[in-house]
């Protein structure tokens, strides 16, 4: 994956997140995934097939998808179902946003949704796995990006 | 005017709903992918749905189609995360009144099922 591309899915996060709340993700400096795992409370993954093979997922706590969901839906308190909506919708909406630069064969799944702290998500992903850091509401969450 | 929303993400129905409140329509039903949609819709016959594209079981613009042959006169407004021109076009000219694209904002989707609807409904 180029560092266009990266910047494809920056951009796609940064609008999201202004788009929908008013208040933008600091994005952080994405690096290449060692073997330290990158996952938070909820995690939605979404398997990428057509000419570009692999999958993206985006991770994040709790008070991130709390809020977030307070934003959409005017305050309604998240129980744990909705907060792994929200995670499977946002991942959902990157990787669907992202078309506008990968073109109509970039061919995403329907999200599939982690909860709690597995010990790694490696499956689907293609080496090398990027993780792109981010902060919203002073609270973190990575988009995690592996394609052929 | 009869209203169907279709979305898998709970939290997206619930938007939807939220934001068209104010407005003069029905919520005769809701569903979480395009079978459900289709077998909601023989018994509800809604005027105006609001339909995803990325669903399990049956994508939107499969059930688009199926609708349309079911009641020419729906009028839906195909909703989806999947933003690429081509997408777009081809919920058009598959018979889609309009596509919104996802994320959208209160002022946009209201502002689309007012034009869809003919006027403020």
């Amino acid at each position: 994956m180029t560092e266009v591309e990266l910047k494809f899915f920056i951009e796609v996060v940064t609008t999201y997140f202004g788009q929908v709340t008013g208040e933008e993700a600091a994005m952080g400096i994405p690096y290449v995934k060692n073997a330290e795992p990158v996952v938070l409370d909820y995690t939605g993954l979404i398997g990428i097939s057509g000419p570009r093979k692999g999958g993206i997922y985006f991770t994040a706590g709790k008070v991130l998808l709390s809020e977030l969901t307070k934003v959409i839906l005017d305050a309604e308190e998240a129980d744990e179902d909705t907060l792994l909506d929200m995670v499977g919708e946002l991942t959902n909406t990157i990787a669907g946003n992202v078309r506008r630069s990968f073109g109509a064969d970039f061919l995403i799944s329907v999200p599939m949704l982690i909860k709690g702290r597995p010990d790694d998500i490696l499956v689907r992903l293609k080496p090398p796995v990027f993780v792109i850091p981010l902060n919203w509401h002073k609270e973190k969450a990575f988009l995690v990006v592996g394609l052929e | 005017m009869k209203l169907m929303i279709v979305d898998d993400s709970s939290i997206m129905r619930r938007a939807i709903q939220k934001y068209l409140s104010p407005l003069n329509l029905e919520l005769v039903a809701t569903a979480t992918n395009g079978q459900e949609a289709l077998d909601q819709f023989q018994t509800t016959l809604p005027d105006l749905v609001t339909l995803d594209i990325t669903m399990p079981q049956m994508d939107g613009l499969t059930c688009l189609s199926r609708l349309l042959a079911l009641k020419p006169s729906v009028k839906v407004i195909v909703i989806s995360a999947l933003s690429d021109p081509g997408t777009g076009l081809k919920a058009l000219k598959l018979g889609a009144k309009s596509f919104l694209p996802k994320p959208f904002t209160e002022t946009q989707l209201v502002d689309e099922i007012r034009r869809v609807a003919g006027g403020p409904p």
